[in-house]
């Protein structure tokens, strides 16, 4: 297997002198392409803290973070801004959809913002997506509009219109009744299955791990399983 | 960045009531802006034309000759000759310029004119006036005579003499009456009274009279030349620059109202200052109340920001985002504060029928382009401020919000 991802020795600290808080402490971890991994631990372990850097919407405070060959510790802003349009996309646990605007223009936001425009092809990508997603009665409703499933499906949907390497979902059933989760998580082994899309998926419930062919645990900052 | 633009009007559409009550807000102060300009620039006007519309705008005056210096052969001055009390000087090509001096642009009319004191007998009474010889045709060319006229006509002909309410009072002058000018040359006419008129300014309807150039060439033994050319223009502010230009073509010393009215054109220039400052306040107020609003919208979209940001948008596209919307408000406001300003000041009398005890509103100073674009830029740098803040949302921060 390629890998996609690499940290090592990642350190996260919070805070400095007495209140400072060592949240990741020398964590090493490595993603392959096409891999579906659960990331377990609880409460305070580093999950969210992770996913945050893996994201690049923070950094470490020490350590080596690559993907796709890119040291991505040393990039700036604009950069990483870059990078994570193209190469990663987020399903968040409250969809943190835009709620003035419709299921389609969150879906193509991503694609959208890099243009300039939305253009046709991005439009038609959007919509392959939301049909995808079961939603194509949804295209032109407002998100605000939408059951906690449907925004969630809507948030997968969009953390896919660019095609990403690599797919970051915090807890993203998390806020769902059994039946939606279930729906977003057989959404998420095919895009998988079928794209080769790299899913690194935090989430506190054992069985929604267990449908990902890996569980990643952490513990008090370190990977301990 | 159309996606940006499409973004802005999305956020502005959304919250539609608090939209429009910034939009009105900042209408109100560019109506401000509009009715200052308008009020402020109807006032000078106002002042203006009940100042120095019915006076010369540029002026040629007959200089007096030095006075003439016998010197003897040694080099003493022998003699000096006393500068007379009758006017001498003339400007003898007169007839030559003044068809020059027409064709001048913004040159609307050019009285030639010869000008002196005298004294006004009638019975036992007697006044001190002055004298003005005007070209019949061209009797109202500077001083609006025709308007002023309360009885008989303006019209000048031979032994025909015009003056004013306050003299013909003092004398008790009626219409048709005959009575003798004596000029300072010494020389005496008897004229009849053809016109009695009301300036409401009280040294003219009290001390100007006014007859023709051919009387007047009597009067002050000029068989020849006039001793003044006033000249009146469309704008009297283009004086200065049309009195230099008339110097230019024919040499002689042409003199703007300008000069010796320091005093009018400091109150001129205080009153503008004043407006200055009222329509500056009026901005100040837009500035504020765009960058209040967009400081409030900023803090509230605080975690779309942050999404935004985390699936790809730069910090750029966010402040170009807040900017637009900035840039959108102040277009807006501008535009409704604009015809709100130019309905409002639609029922005032135009410029040329200000009336008194009206406000002297002019419709056409109420500076609407300068209004909008002051607005619109006013409103992008009050946006600058609520832009850098929203860019520079943590998106990890705002996500968990």
């Amino acid at each position: 297997m390629t890998a996609l991802l690499e940290v090592s020795d990642l350190v996260k600290t919070f805070g400095t002198g007495e209140a400072e808080t060592r949240v990741l402490r020398g964590l090493s971890l490595t993603l392959d392409v096409g891999e579906m991994a659960a990331l377990l631990g609880p409460s305070g372990s580093g999950k969210s803290t992770l996913l945050t850097i893996l994201g690049t919407l923070m950094k470490p405070t020490s350590g080596r973070h690559a993907m796709l060959g890119q040291d991505l510790v040393a990039a700036n802003d604009r950069a990483l801004t870059e990078f994570r349009n193209l190469h990663i996309g987020f399903v968040f646990q409250f969809h943190n959809l835009l709620p003035d605007f419709t299921a389609l223009e969150n879906v193509v936001f991503p694609t959208a913002v890099r243009m300039g425009r939305e253009t046709p092809v991005a439009r038609a990508r959007g919509r392959e997506l939301l049909t995808r997603m079961g939603l194509e009665a949804r295209f032109d409703f407002p998100s605000a509009n939408l059951s906690g499933g449907q925004k969630q499906r809507v948030a997968v949907a969009r953390a896919l219109m660019n095609r990403p390497e690599l797919v970051l979902a915090d807890e993203p059933t998390g806020n769902l009744d059994r039946a939606s989760a279930m729906q977003v998580m057989d959404l998420i082994a095919e895009i998988n299955r079928d794209e080769g899309t790299t899913f690194l998926i935090s989430t506190h419930d054992e069985k929604i791990a267990g449908l990902c062919r890996r569980q990643i645990v952490v513990g008090d900052g370190v990977v301990t399983g | 960045m159309l996606y940006a633009l499409k973004i802005a009007t999305r956020y502005l559409t959304a919250s539609k009531a608090q939209t429009a009550l910034l939009v009105l807000g900042v209408a109100v102060g560019v109506f401000i802006f509009i009715f200052m300009s308008a009020l402020i620039g109807g006032l000078a006007e106002f002042i203006l034309s009940r100042t120095v519309g019915d006076i010369s705008h540029v002026t040629i005056t007959a200089e007096d000759r030095d006075p003439a210096i016998l010197i003897s052969p040694d080099g003493m001055i022998l003699a000096v000759t006393e500068r007379g009390r009758a006017r001498t000087a003339t400007l003898a090509e007169a007839a030559t310029f003044v068809p020059l001096i027409e064709t001048v642009p913004g040159v609307i009319a050019v009285s030639p004119q010869i000008t002196g004191a005298g004294f006004l007998t009638r019975g036992a009474q007697v006044a001190q006036v002055s004298v003005t010889g005007l070209e019949p045709g061209r009797e109202s060319a500077i001083l609006n005579l025709d308007g002023y006229m309360t009885q008989g006509s303006a019209r000048l002909g031979a032994g025909l003499i015009v003056l004013g309410e306050t003299l013909a009072d003092d004398l008790s002058l009626r219409l048709g009456q005959t009575l003798r000018l004596q000029s300072s040359s010494g020389v005496s006419a008897v004229l009849t009274l053809s016109g009695i008129y009301s300036t409401g300014n009280g040294m003219i309807d009290a001390s100007s009279t006014y007859v023709s150039l051919s009387t007047a060439r009597t009067l002050f033994g000029l068989p020849q030349g006039v001793t003044r050319i006033e000249i009146k223009l469309a704008d009297l502010n283009a004086a200065d620059a049309t009195a230099l230009r008339i110097r230019a073509l024919t040499g002689l010393d042409a003199v703007p109202w300008t000069d010796g009215a320091e005093q009018l054109m400091e109150a001129l220039n205080a009153q503008a200052q004043t407006g200055y400052f009222l329509k500056s306040f009026a901005l100040i107020t837009i500035v504020i109340g765009v960058a209040s609003a967009l400081l409030l919208s900023t803090y509230r979209r605080r975690p779309e920001i942050g999404i935004m940001r985390a699936i790809g948008a730069g910090r750029g596209f966010v402040i170009f985002v807040f900017v637009t919307q900035g840039a959108l408000i102040g277009l807006m406001g501008g535009l409704t504060g604009a015809a709100l300003g130019y309905l409002a000041l639609l029922p005032f009398p135009s410029r040329d029928a200000f009336e008194v005890g009206t406000l002297p509103m002019d419709i056409t100073q109420g500076s609407y382009g300068l209004a909008i674009t002051l607005t619109v830029i006013g409103a992008i740098l009050a946006s600058i401020l609520p832009a850098r803040a929203a860019a520079r949302v943590d998106p990890v921060t705002a996500i968990g919000q």
